[in-house]
């Protein structure tokens, strides 16, 4: 669909005015009922079969569920007719934006295109119906996928080893910072270690996941030209530091250029170094986190391989390790049983299987720290990364970093007049811009010109993060925008400067286009209303 | 084939427009010491390439023509809507809802989800979602640890072995002590919790009994006595429940469980392999503010519209950092999404009719292994849809069975030792008096 037939969104006669027909006997002031308020005692959308007469039969005599086990009342589900669950989900759905309606720079996020060949073979009945407790002979083709996806990604990153299991980016950063920790302990190291490092411009996750395996975390101040201060890093390494946890390229957009000095520094100290592979859809085919001397790093599948973000997830979070870490991998592992791995992978490039291969899950990894996610990992993630790694080949997957990189730079320099640059050098995939003249000259907010942009129909930028930046603006374009969508960007972001200087009230007035408008934050922290119940109050109560 | 939409005059124009003669030149700041080089990435494929790969892979996999595997993953119904909405792309291309004024559709659904967990399971409040059912429990059992300011846990036995492993993972992070509860896994055992044996590990100490019900092995739990001996030692329950079961079974919420945490994958998802699959937890609204991962919550826009907000922020890693409740930063919400419509779709009568078929089913399967001498019930008491059963020479006639596309349930014996000689086998809605035929055949044939 187009975002033309996004009611609500695009709709200059008036918020959300297509839904008041199409709602039709809800109150004024409710966009979509929820799924309850359209429920109906009777209706349904799905039947299941009874059961037959033989199966009746013989469950006679075997036990019941007991009478203490039974539940006493139905649970409140709604019930609704198939068309008129369809048409509900349907109606959220024009409610919300998304990559495939516009434009949706939304900066350490890497909001791509999905190709839709990927959902094609996540669905292929052969793999979406796999068990995953499946004897070993039984998935044969769900065992050779994982197994070639981690040949590629570790191909494509220079580590030794990979494990599919982590479920997102914060997953793979606890599994990291949990093989530190068994690495130093196994070093008799393990309580002196206690530290992590971490620099200011981090992603929360770094230092969130730091505390979840009882470090400390330290803060690393950045340097003035937006990269970490190695003499504060050189300052701070010592006998009591686990790791170093980096982001590279950072959250700032930009490429630390001592990372040979970092990753020495921080290996010298017997540390580990950690990369945090949110931003590598900026350096593919042009730095190898793994050859460069990096111990661990996780991948983020939902960006740079462009599995869809799914309003929040599924993702997957792989990670790399160097020969280091590679004992402590979460267990367990596929692996080629039996056969030639050279061979295998030059078989499975030509589109070919090798007679004889046997791809098995290897659990025997006493140094493991042992599973962090049931079963494999999100294997329909996998299926989709690499349908995405084979589609654009090792040239395509370089070319995405180069147009991404010059996306970026080029709204760098389109907007570098409206808006302050606190670092303007050339950066990666992402550009970090500041609102503070804005905010200083006409109190206007970084949050203002965001929703600003909604009332384009585009996504804002990410806001607020780093936190460095003050009034931060990132924006990552991706490497899948053309440069028409660039440009009309630019062009929206001038005309808001433009605003913003010549009317700032109607900028804080902004989104009017929206289906709603700015909702009230404080309120809903100060008064959780977390749930629809049936009996509620005025706020959640059926619009008669 | 890439996806990037630039001719090399586009290309051309931003690097004019950059000051810059190649691309090359952007990439400068990268030390020549640690350059890539090259790399074995095969070249790229066309569309009809891909698909002939993926498709290779794909047959390499053999769907089995009968399955009682169950385990924790069940091969249920999933109705072609909800494959429909959760593919629109207004969801699935759209990420989390930062920007709440065009993300209303994300965020209702999961205010539905939420109310839907909490309707099922009798508690309070539900979070957006987890990754999956092992590491929603892990997170519950964190919770518990902070709730209660302990640092030791009690964990059944009859926790599937999956999510006791990386419990297990999780709680070595901050170093939390785990004490299992063991189980009487011999034949005509109880196969479930005692609640003494309970009150015993649970000492004077510990955080929280972490049971599930049904337990691993298809056994009805005594919940409300494992609640009374947890709570007895200061202790919370975690019920790790199966989420279709809820629609005959006991509300967590009304035995008396602290934290309930789930596998949501039996709520319209696909097996794949074993994922994306979607955690569920819920809890009292008392405990609300040291629950992990991100909530949704209703309030109004400007103009007095109902809207749905991102809430209770302050527990999370973004804005608290190393201070978070968890590190967690997604959740699962085109997951979580397919199990709101799953509900929504099956309804009360629908869940209910899925829950009754299983339990019918599961019965006439063990009545037919029974009456063909094939195999008996591992232990005394009530089961669910799933059930443990003592087979001789289990494993050699599971694996014989494999070869003809067969697979007899879950050999138990690879998880627990003491259990020789049994399988675990799942029955669904979709099991057919066929399948039950087939395999009291196919395991006639292994005497």
């Amino acid at each position: 669909m187009s975002v033309a037939d996004a009611p609500g969104v695009h709709d200059p006669s008036g918020r959300g005015s297509a839904f008041s027909g199409a709602t039709g006997g809800t109150s004024e002031s409710v966009v979509e009922p929820l799924v309850f308020e359209r429920s109906r005692p009777g209706r349904r959308a799905v039947r299941f079969p009874a059961a037959s007469e033989r199966a009746r039969a013989a469950a006679i005599g075997q036990p019941v569920v007991p009478e203490f086990a039974r539940r006493a009342a139905a649970p409140g589900l709604p019930e609704l007719s198939e068309l008129e669950l369809l048409r509900h989900y349907n109606r959220l759905a024009h409610l919300n934006q998304a990559i495939d309606l516009n434009f949706y720079p939304l900066g350490s996020c890497t909001m791509k295109y999905n190709p839709k060949v990927n959902e094609w073979a996540a669905a292929l009945p052969g793999l979406a119906d796999s068990h995953p407790f499946d004897p070993e002979p039984l998935a044969q083709g769900s065992l050779e996928l994982m197994w070639l996806l981690a040949e590629l990604l570790e191909d494509i990153s220079g580590f030794c080893a990979v494990s599919l299991q982590p479920a997102a980016g914060a997953h793979g950063e606890l599994t990291g910072m949990l093989m530190t920790r068994a690495f130093h302990r196994d070093n008799g190291e393990g309580e002196q270690r206690r530290k992590v490092l971490v620099p200011d411009s981090a992603h929360g996750t770094n230092p969130a996941t730091a505390t979840m395996v009882g470090y400390e975390t330290v803060t690393i101040p950045s340097n003035q030209r937006g990269g970490i201060d190695l003499g504060a890093l050189r300052g701070a390494l010592g006998p009591d530091v686990a790791a170093l946890m980096i982001t590279n390229p950072s959250t700032l957009g930009i490429f630390e250029d001592q990372i040979d000095q970092v990753v020495a520094a921080v290996r010298e100290a017997g540390a580990i170094a950690y990369m945090d592979g949110a931003n590598l859809n900026a350096i593919l085919g042009r730095f190898r986190p793994g050859a460069a001397g990096f111990d661990v790093m996780h991948f983020n599948l939902h960006k740079t391989f462009s599995t869809p973000h799914g309003g929040g997830g599924p993702g997957a979070g792989p990670v790399g390790v160097g020969e280091r870490l590679e004992p402590y991998l979460p267990a367990p592992i596929p692996v080629l049983a039996e056969g030639d791995p050279a061979e295998v992978r030059a078989n499975a490039w030509a589109g070919r299987s090798t007679p004889g291969a046997r791809f098995a899950l290897d659990a025997d990894r006493p140094r493991s720290i042992g599973k962090v996610r049931s079963c494999h990992g999100n294997f329909g993630m996998f299926v989709r990364a690499y349908t995405y790694i084979r589609s654009n080949g090792g040239p395509g997957l370089r070319t995405i970093s180069e147009d991404a990189v010059l996306a970026a730079n080029y709204l760098r320099v389109r907007l570098r007049d409206a808006y302050d640059l606190p670092y303007d050098r050339p950066n990666k995939h992402e550009v970090v811009f500041s609102g503070r003249r804005q905010k200083r000259e006409h109190g206007v907010s970084t949050l203002d010109i965001a929703k600003a942009v909604l009332d384009h129909g585009m996504h804002p930028p990410t806001i607020y993060f780093p936190l460095i930046v003050e009034e931060a603006m990132l924006i990552e374009p991706t490497e899948t925008e053309s440069l028409e969508t660039l440009d009309r960007f630019v062009s929206v972001m001038h005309d808001i400067a433009g605003q913003v200087a010549a009317d700032p009230d109607s900028v804080r007035r902004a989104p009017v286009t929206t289906p709603v408008g700015r909702l009230d934050e404080a309120a809903a922290a100060r008064r959780p209303d977390l749930r629809w119940a049936h009996d509620g109050d005025e706020e959640t109560a059926s619009p008669a | 084939m890439t996806y990037s939409p630039h001719t090399d005059a586009d290309r051309a124009t931003m690097l004019a427009a950059i000051g810059v003669a190649s691309v090359d030149e952007l990439f400068d700041d990268i030390p020549a010491s640690v350059r890539a080089g090259g790399w074995d990435v095969p070249p790229p494929l066309a569309e009809q390439e891909v698909r002939a790969e993926l498709a290779r892979l794909a047959r390499r996999n053999r769907i089995p023509e009968v399955s009682f595997l169950g385990a924790g993953v069940y091969r249920h119904l999933v109705p072609a809507v909800v494959g429909e909405v959760i593919g629109r792309p207004e969801f699935a291309t759209a990420y989390t809802p930062y920007q709440p004024e065009v993300s209303q559709g994300t965020l209702q659904s999961i205010y539905e989800f939420q109310s839907l967990i909490c309707e099922l399971t009798g508690m309070e409040v539900a979070t957006a979602s987890h990754y999956d059912g092992a590491t929603a429990t892990a997170e519950a059992a964190l919770m518990a640890c902070r709730l209660t300011r302990r640092d030791r846990i009690a964990v059944s036995a009859g926790v599937s072995p999956d999510t006791r492993r990386v419990l297990a993972t999780y709680c070595s992070g901050p170093g939390i002590e785990i004490v299992t509860v063991p189980i009487d896994l011999s034949q005509g055992g109880t196969g479930t919790t005692d609640p003494a044996v309970a009150a015993a590990a649970l000492g004077s100490d510990a955080a929280c009994l972490v049971a599930a019900q049904p337990n691993f092995h298809g056994q009805i739990e005594p919940m409300r006595d494992l609640a009374e001996v947890a709570h007895a030692a200061g202790a919370q329950l975690v019920a790790v429940v199966e989420p279709t079961s809820l629609s005959i079974l006991e509300a967590p919420g009304a035995y008396g469980a602290d934290i309930v945490a789930a596998e949501g994958q039996p709520l319209g998802i696909p097996a794949s392999f074993g994922g994306p699959f979607v955690g569920l937890m819920a809890a009292r609204m008392g405990s609300v503010r040291q629950m992990p991962g991100r909530l949704v919550g209703a309030t109004r826009d400007v103009e007095g519209r109902r809207g749905y907000v991102l809430t209770l922020q302050a527990r999370e890693q973004h804005i608290r950092r190393e201070k978070a409740a968890s590190n967690i930063c997604t959740n699962q919400a085109l997951m979580a999404l397919a199990a709101t419509t799953y509900l929504a779709a099956v309804g009360p009568s629908g869940l209910r009719e899925v829950a009754e078929l299983s339990i019918t089913q599961a019965r006439h399967l063990v009545t037919a292994l029974e009456s063909a001498g094939l195999a008996r019930r591992r232990f005394g008491g009530s089961y669910f849809a799933e059930v443990t059963v003592t087979v001789p020479d289990a494993a050699r006639r599971h694996a014989a069975l494999v070869e003809q596309g067969i697979v007899a349930g879950h050999l138990a014996e690879r998880d627990e030792p003491d259990l020789r000689d049994t399988l675990l086998l799942a029955t669904t809605e979709l099991t057919t008096d066929d399948d039950i035929d087939r395999l009291v055949e196919a395991l006639a044939a292994t005497r």
